[in-house]
């Protein structure tokens, strides 16, 4: 069932086809900063501002979705005790990290001109912070613990627990006032958005997960070559 | 199935029930106490005016924001109650008449707030001005977003 899943066949992939990924993101990224910089047309409401909003929310969905996938790393690694899963889990969580700092940090330049403040405390911004938090304990929890069997066991714990704060993130504008605005892109309605600057997004969402792509495919071979001289010792 | 996995997995389905009961507790409480602002009709409902600062969020109803030297007064609605504002200071740009708006004060009366900060909130929709116009002179704006 895991067969797929062994330490060599990814760092193949990542000698083979690393090369191409990076033209395809850099093209990618370049494209769509075009597109969502000088070629979509600005909101009516706020303008330029808006252009904030190519950066800030891929970003913010990739936040989401690598602390989910490195939950159910995770889940799978204190079930099955699969190793690869445990590397996987550790070398995808400072991706995520950096996307939910990226969030956060755009987030506020953008409140700053459009609400008129760069922090309040409300559910959105709130919950957000709190998954850098649990980001923050999980990197933490390998570099403070020593011995490796408990490090794998804590941080797995951790980040499962952290999972229980991704619906209250998703769904934080719904269930509470908050100055943040409700969901533009719906999975089961139509967006609320026009298609002119819907593209742009999506340009860029698939540009910075290609740029996950790459970070994860280096980190996982750094990590597995990482574990194999740890436990040569 | 392997009986190491079995045991792991009844142990973490107890915790993650455990963890959800004890979670549903602290959302309950967090939805009464946590709340961030209030319509001016949940203001209404409430029985004993708060003393501190309060927060309060809806629309800026049309034509009633004035400007008296650097003093602003405007009236926040919901369509079913309202609250005069009274504000000095520098207001955000995207705090317009029509648009959703977050005033942090203190309240001298239940229907009178001295605010000492205004957010601007603006809703979920983006698209080009071209777009806003053409919406706006056929009449589907309204059809659509209600305002």
């Amino acid at each position: 069932m895991f067969s797929i899943f062994n330490t060599k066949s990814f760092k193949d992939f990542h000698d083979h086809y690393i090369f191409w990924i990076k033209i395809f993101f850099l093209s990618l990224v370049i494209f769509g900063l075009i597109v969502s910089l000088f070629l979509s047309p600005s909101d009516y409401l706020q303008g330029d501002t808006v252009r904030i909003m190519y950066v800030h929310v891929p970003a913010s969905w990739l936040a989401l979705q690598t602390y989910a996938a490195m939950s159910v790393c995770c889940f799978v690694t204190l079930i099955f005790k699969i190793r690869i899963f445990t590397i996987i889990a550790k070398s995808i969580a400072p991706i995520g990290f950096t996307f939910s700092l990226i969030s956060l940090f755009t987030g506020s330049i953008w409140g700053q001109p459009t609400w008129g403040t760069f922090w309040t405390w409300d559910a959105r911004l709130t919950s957000m912070l709190i998954l850098v938090i649990f980001y923050i304990l999980y990197i933490l929890s390998w570099k403070v613990i020593s011995k490796f069997y408990l490090a794998e066991k804590l941080s797995s714990i951790i980040s499962l627990i952290g999972l229980a704060n991704l619906p209250v993130i998703k769904y934080s504008v719904d269930w509470w006032n908050t100055l943040h605005q409700p969901a533009t892109i719906k999975l089961m309605e139509s967006s609320t958005i026009h298609s002119s600057m819907l593209t742009p997004l999506i340009i860029m969402f698939i540009a910075f997960l290609s740029f996950a792509v790459i970070i994860f495919l280096i980190r996982f071979k750094l990590e597995s070559l990482n574990m194999k001289i740890n436990s040569n010792k | 199935m392997n009986i190491h996995i079995k045991k792991r997995l009844y142990v973490l389905l107890v915790s993650v029930v455990t963890f959800l009961i004890v979670g549903k507790f602290i959302y309950d409480s967090l939805v009464k106490s946590s709340i961030y602002f209030f319509s001016p009709t949940e203001l209404r409902n409430i029985t004993e005016i708060p003393n501190g600062k309060i927060r309060i969020g809806g629309m800026v109803k049309k034509g009633t924001l004035k400007k008296i030297s650097n003093k602003y007064t405007f009236v926040i609605t919901d369509y079913e109650n309202e609250i005069t504002v009274n504000y000095m200071g520098i207001k955000p740009n995207l705090f317009v008449e029509g648009q959703g708006a977050v005033v942090e004060g203190k309240l001298e009366t239940r229907i009178n707030l001295t605010a000492s900060k205004i957010l601007a909130k603006h809703d979920e929709n983006y698209m080009p001005k071209e777009v806003a116009d053409a919406l706006k002179s056929t009449g589907d704006w309204k059809k659509k977003y209600g305002k």
